[in-house]
């Protein structure tokens, strides 16, 4: 479980995020959603400690962040997998040694058990065959999928997943979703996706944290969300024509 | 302030960057990959460099004292003396800047607005580290060789140049180049060399590895590793020579 207390970002003069609460449970999809700009982009890297809060604290399983040692820093991270937007992988590297960059750095494994391990990860997310090819070459979809395997390499804890459809076709972006869904449910990780896409909340998400002017203006369920009367999160929710069409058969029952 | 600051956080990064590596056998294995993109894929451009060096050396020389009071093998002594002591080192290292430099600069720059060095830190791994340190080291023993090789191409080179054009005859030349030898010298010019190659890697690694925006500032961060580095090597060329040659 992660949890949120009380932070504060700035950057400069500039309040980015403010006074933000928020639990992420184990072996649930929690996605924090907003517009672009709103602040949830800075809020995942808080917590993920890329940018240390102005004030403040994130806790994992009880033990707060801003406390720990330097080394224990890097062995709470062993235990974070992190999907990111552009998916980072390593251009310099195949599909097979990006996914097993992770094993080689911390796992006490010999060669033939990491080979085998990034295998089951590159099985796990339905790569088969892509080996020796390097991101360059493969498509947007795949490599995100790639990006999964190298984070489920090291059996993480905790997963975090940033804007995992943007740029792809909704097929693949479900893909990706269900994905997400059953290596939460299969590795019981705490999953926090950030997004934008209301195809993909509707679809995984277990818990919403809705971000605006730099707050959390809200948090519940999908059902709670399609039922709430915030006037922003409607704003925000009905925007698409999709969703607008889902209000509108709620309305006619 | 913005030079103190960017001293600070240069030397804070060095003291990340030479923390406990996480993996020795994962960290030399990129060291000899960095040895043969950074030194041995230098050592056309090198080897061309040198040779017309020293032809140049030998013929300006040639032209410039040009007079009976002054014995011939002069032009091989001095083509040994500036190729050692100053064009080897010093020149070969400003335009190794600019290639190694700009490449160093550009890989981690790129790494980083691509989010790839978020991604190592998020691993655990010591991004800086990982990153940077084979870099220095690599270029730390692969560049001596690199000058080593220059200093024998750029005296070959005049030779060539002397001996072709008729200025000077081969065994004058030669007389030059083992007249008055202190081996001190290449000891001075390696030293330099070391001291360079790890400005060069450090200087042109901290540019990259602090890169923030698109494409656009990765180039701003090529082109600063390059200065940087030229401007840093001249102030270390002045001190350490007045350190070891006075």
């Amino acid at each position: 479980m992660i949890e949120v207390r009380n932070l504060c970002k700035s950057f400069g003069d500039v309040e980015v995020l403010q006074d933000i609460n928020a639990c992420f449970a184990k072996g649930k999809v929690s996605q924090i959603i907003g517009k672009s700009g709103s602040g949830k982009s800075v809020l995942a890297k808080c917590v993920i400690g890329l940018y240390a809060p102005t004030s403040g604290e994130v806790l994992y399983d009880g033990k707060s962040f801003q406390s720990m040692e330097k080394e224990e820093v890097r062995q709470l991270r062993q235990e974070i997998g992190m999907l990111f937007q552009s998916s980072a992988l390593f251009d310099s590297l195949t599909v097979l040694e990006n996914v097993m960059f992770p094993l080689r750095m911390f796992a006490t494994m010999n060669e033939r058990q990491m080979r085998e391990r990034a295998d089951f990860c590159l099985k796990r997310v339905k790569i088969e065959g892509a080996d020796a090819k390097y991101p360059a070459e493969i498509s947007g979809g795949m490599q995100k999928r790639v990006g999964i395997a190298r984070a489920i390499a090291m059996n993480p804890k905790y997963l975090f997943v940033d804007e995992p459809n943007s740029g792809l076709d909704p097929q693949t972006s479900i893909v990706i979703d269900n994905l997400i869904q059953e290596i939460t449910d299969e590795f019981n990780t705490t999953t926090v996706v950030i997004t934008h896409d209301m195809n993909s909340v509707m679809g995984i998400a277990d818990e919403i944290f809705f971000i605006s002017q730099h707050r959390l203006m809200w948090k519940g369920t999908r059902e709670e969300l399609l039922r709430s009367d915030n006037a922003e999160l409607n704003a925000f929710i009905f925007a698409g024509s999709l969703m607008r069409q889902v209000k509108q058969a709620m309305k006619e029952g | 302030m913005a030079l103190l600051f960017h001293i600070g956080r240069y030397f804070m990064l060095l003291g990340e960057v030479f923390s406990k590596p996480e993996r020795l056998k994962v960290y030399w294995r990129r060291t000899l990959e960095e040895m043969d993109l950074l030194g041995v894929k230098s050592l056309g451009i090198v080897a061309l460099l040198s040779l017309f060096m020293g032809a140049v050396i030998a013929i300006q020389t040639k032209t410039n004292i040009d007079s009976p009071l002054i014995p011939a093998y002069v032009v091989g002594f001095t083509v040994r003396q500036s190729t050692i002591l100053e064009f080897s080192p010093t020149i070969i290292s400003l335009i190794l800047a600019g290639k190694v430099g700009s490449t160093i600069a550009a890989e981690i720059g790129s790494m980083r607005v691509r989010e790839q060095i978020d991604a190592l830190d998020i691993m655990g791994v010591n991004s800086a580290g990982y990153l940077i340190l084979p870099k220095i080291v690599a270029c730390a023993l692969i560049n001596p060789f690199l000058i080593m090789i220059s200093m024998f191409l750029s005296i070959f080179g005049g030779w060539m140049a002397g001996t072709l054009t008729g200025i000077i005859s081969s065994a004058n030349y030669i007389q030059g180049v083992q007249y008055d030898f202190d081996a001190y010298i290449v000891t001075y010019s390696l030293i330099k060399t070391v001291v360079f190659a790890v400005i060069i890697a450090s200087i042109s690694a901290y540019q990259g590895y602090y890169t923030t925006g698109g494409t656009r500032e990765v180039g701003i961060s090529s082109t600063k590793a390059v200065v940087y580095s030229d401007v840093v090597i001249l102030i270390a060329n002045y001190l350490l020579t007045q350190l070891l040659l006075l």
